[in-house]
């Protein structure tokens, strides 16, 4: 029952996902690993400005970057993105379940009209 | 198809929105009708919630229980801070698993939306640890089958 294993740097995550360049990045990564200077090229800022943001994403997991080579291809972490979607699938599957509960009873109590007042 | 959307602001929040075919007033007070709240608050598939107080008045108290029927069960605690009827609440909420975790912060709106209500809930991000304690509650029962795809929050 116990899953805390399995949540590993959470916030890290969730402050790496805030950036909207670092998830330009991770959707450029989606579709193959690349180098600093391919992820500079259609974001048009600088290289040093890339690597901040690959060090972000690195450190929450996210993606890794090749040891050897000079130009050091980045990944994605397929694992990173599947602790996010574990704790977002609950939380949106309590909330979905609720809200389609509510509809019920909103479809009910207020006809679609005039509802009538309540109490 | 779905109704719902979830996404990350900033480091710290999630906001989720959700449209109804109801008035503001009518979502509103589903919101703040204790009677009401306990059958559609209900969390997990297969779980209830035998006790609800909800004084929906600044500084009126929440308190939610949950049981899976099973003896398993959790509850909630919370205050109500700030109410504009029919448009916006705020509320601070923990859960005792059984120890409280750090008070969410959590501001719902109420906004008309066509002939419908778009409501619009914006709360703190809980810590790790809190996240890992509800994960092991139960309540992540049932959730296998779906995944918030990556793309989805990457529109915010």
């Amino acid at each position: 029952m116990v899953r805390s294993t399995t949540q590993p740097q959470l916030d890290a995550l969730f402050s790496a996902l805030a950036d909207p360049t670092r998830r330009a990045i991770l959707t450029r990564l989606a579709r193959g690993e690349a180098t600093v200077m391919q992820l500079a090229k259609p974001f048009d800022i600088s290289q040093p400005a890339i690597s901040r943001h690959l060090k972000v994403l690195e450190r929450a997991g996210l993606i890794v970057r090749s040891v050897d080579g000079a130009k050091r291809p980045c990944r994605l972490v397929k694992t990173g993105v599947e602790a996010i979607d574990q704790w977002l699938s609950m939380l949106r599957e309590s909330l979905e379940r609720n809200y389609d509960q509510l509809d019920e009873i909103l479809a009910q109590t207020s006809p679609p009209k005039k509802g009538k007042e309540k109490q | 198809m779905t109704k719902l959307t979830l996404q990350i602001e900033g480091e710290r929040y999630v906001v989720v929105t959700r449209r109804f075919a109801a008035s503001p007033e009518a979502v509103y007070r589903a919101h703040t009708d204790p009677t009401v709240v306990q059958k559609w608050c209900t969390g997990p598939e297969g779980w209830t919630m035998p006790v609800c107080i909800n004084d929906a008045q600044p500084g009126g108290k929440i308190r939610y229980e949950w049981a899976d029927g099973e003896g398993n069960g959790f509850y909630l605690t919370g205050e109500f801070i700030e109410l504009e009827p029919f448009q916006r609440i705020v509320h601070v909420e923990r859960m005792h698993l059984p120890d409280p975790t750090p008070d969410n912060h959590i501001e719902t709106r109420f906004a008309p939306d066509g002939d419908g209500t778009l409501m619009t809930m914006r709360m703190t991000l809980p810590d790790e640890k809190t996240r890992s304690m509800m994960l092991s509650t139960g309540m992540e029962h049932g959730m296998e089958a779906s995944y918030v795809r990556l793309e989805s929050m990457m529109i915010c």
